[in-house]
């Protein structure tokens, strides 16, 4: 990289913020190819790769059996042998919160989200991977670690599934 | 303890860090016997990937000894010598099951955010951002492993440290690219790239019955490397036209594979560089496809390119009607290193796969940031720069 180049890579490479709050974005308002959204049905679903035989719906993980009669849930072999489908949706739905509303921890779709997640987890591995505390050093403030922050801590309710 | 850490952009720190600890049943905490420096930190250093916080653990490639154990795992016993792949499968959910460990389910705790990128989160990665998992890396004396009956290998004794190091990363990728694109006997293959992933590539198609094979780079120290320590052919980018020395060299027909090793930042001598470059800097595409376009265009009417290098988003000027008309498969994948290791310790321990040359300067671990100086800017033939916590 020549140096002139390197100086506006380094310009352009401090914008990386403006990426973080791309994703941000994405992952709070729902737009973009990979926007936080559900079907019209409601349906949260994943794949699990045990037999349907091996997942007791009146027996679910925690994380769903928490839920009791606020969720339904729907149990199904997948295509071709790639395990079970399991697919759990809200009784009353009110749609996908509004950005302020899940910065502010409101967000009954992600956390239903976040729960998925974990079932399958634990179905599969018997455990919910953790990853924090994990080592670090000092951390600055700045924009776009706060940004990146808000972004990580939303990550586990955010997505697509 | 130690640890080499991201400050910023193009900022490296040595900083004091909390040892980790066991979180979950089957992780291992290891301590880090040597730590190496990959082509694609530099995406991380230079804010090309900007999901970095400051005081990140970088790191991916390494090995080492088992210094503790969760009650969950079965295969390792403290003491035990291992390497540990870079990436971070469970081994349960069916990517795993079918062999596409870096497509894991379960091992990316911060799935929303490469969902939003890509559309499906894959697994996580040591030390490679928070969109991978926000994983610390194996810059530091002590790394926590999960998943580790898993993703940690015994090393076999007779192999050294210093070649079992790259059974982490560079290797299993190489051997991902080569195999993943189905690399037959009699066919010519390119690899543009001659740092360790492009050396290994082309290692594993050599393996693979592959009649030619020729490495594209434009530094002497690595393409001589490539002809010694590989056995493979090379071109300099910088001195010939790469696509037509290689229809010569394919019979006028083009490579039947061309693996790209390269990734989001590269360079090549004509004008799309600069174009390139400028793109990149404004935001307009987030990744220089610049080898991957060649390879695209190098590559026979039917043949197969595969991406190894990384990238991150988005990239413009792509040639897809070569790739529609000439009939291209165009692959990609992340290491499925889970897969391959036990091949390439094999391979290792019977010297048929060699990688101490690889580690052309060895370091202790408070040199991390001249370390990482030195790698990017290629200094005095560097082409990994090796840490040793330890001292």
């Amino acid at each position: 990289m020549t140096s002139a180049l390197g100086t506006v890579a380094s310009l352009a490479a401090r914008a990386g913020g403006s990426v973080v709050r791309q994703v941000l974005s994405v992952l709070e308002h729902g737009s973009g190819a990979g926007a936080v959204s559900a079907p019209a049905s409601g349906w949260l679903v994943v794949s699990i790769n045990r037999e349907p035989t091996e997942i007791d719906a009146t027996s679910l993980p925690a994380p769903l059996a928490a839920y009791g009669d606020r969720i339904q849930t729907r149990i199904r072999p997948a295509a071709d042998g790639k395990g079970t489908e399991l697919a759990v949706r809200l009784t009353q739905r009110s749609g996908n919160a509004s950005g302020p509303a899940r910065l502010l921890g409101s967000d009954p779709q992600g956390d239903l989200r976040s729960a998925l997640r974990k079932a399958k987890q634990l179905i599969e591995v018997g455990e919910v991977l953790a990853v924090d505390p994990a080592p670090h050093g000092r951390r600055s403030a700045t924009p776009a670690g706060a940004a990146l922050e808000a972004v990580a801590k939303r990550a586990p309710k955010g997505g697509v599934l | 303890m130690k640890a080499v850490t991201w400050r910023g952009v193009n900022e490296i720190g040595v900083e004091d860090v909390p040892e980790p600890k066991i979180l979950n049943d089957h992780d291992i905490i290891l301590e880090v016997g040597l730590s190496v420096t990959c082509g694609s930190d530099l995406h991380l250093l230079g804010g090309y990937i900007p999901a970095m916080r400051a005081g990140d653990v970088l790191g991916h490639e390494f090995m080492g000894t088992v210094a503790e154990v969760g009650k969950g795992v079965t295969k390792h016993r403290v003491g035990d010598r291992v390497v540990v792949v870079s990436f971070i499968g469970c081994g349960q959910c069916w990517y795993c099951e079918n062999e596409l460990w870096s497509l894991c389910d379960n091992g990316n705790p911060n799935p929303g955010i490469t969902e939003a990128l890509w559309g499906q989160s894959i697994g996580g990665c040591f030390g490679y951002s928070h969109a991978m998992g926000g994983w610390a890396g194996s810059h530091a004396r002590y790394i926590r492993v999960p998943y580790a009956d898993q993703g940690a290998f015994p090393i076999p004794d007779g192999v050294s440290d210093e070649r079992a190091l790259f059974a982490s990363d560079a290797a299993p990728t190489g051997w991902t690219g080569a195999h993943q694109a189905e690399v037959k006997a009699g066919d010519v293959v390119a690899v543009w790239g001659a740092g360790g992933v492009g050396q290994m590539a082309a290692r594993k198609a050599m393996l693979m019955g592959a009649e030619r094979v020729v490495v594209i780079d434009r530094f002497d120290n690595r393409l001589e490397q490539v002809r010694t320590h590989i056995g493979a052919e090379t071109l300099d980018y910088e001195q010939v036209d790469v696509p037509a020395e290689l229809r010569e060299m394919s019979g006028g027909r083009g490579p039947d594979v061309c693996i790209e090793a390269v990734g989001m930042e590269a360079h090549s001598p004509g004008p799309q560089y600069l174009y390139d470059q400028v793109k990149q800097q404004l935001r307009l595409q987030s990744d220089r496809p610049t080898a991957l376009r060649e390879a695209i265009y190098a590559c026979r009417k039917g043949g197969t390119v595969f991406a190894l290098g990384v990238f991150g988003g988005l990239v413009d000027k792509f040639p897809m009607g070569a790739v529609m008309n000439k009939a291209l498969t165009l692959r990609g994948a992340q290491q499925h290193g889970h897969r391959y290791v036990p091949e390439i310790l094999d391979l290792m321990s019977r010297d048929e796969v060699k990688t101490e040359h690889l580690a052309t300067h060895v370091m202790p671990l408070d040199q991390g940031p001249r370390g990482y100086e030195m790698f990017k800017n290629k200094e005095d033939g560097c082409v990994r720069a090796v840490f040793r916590p330890g001292g």
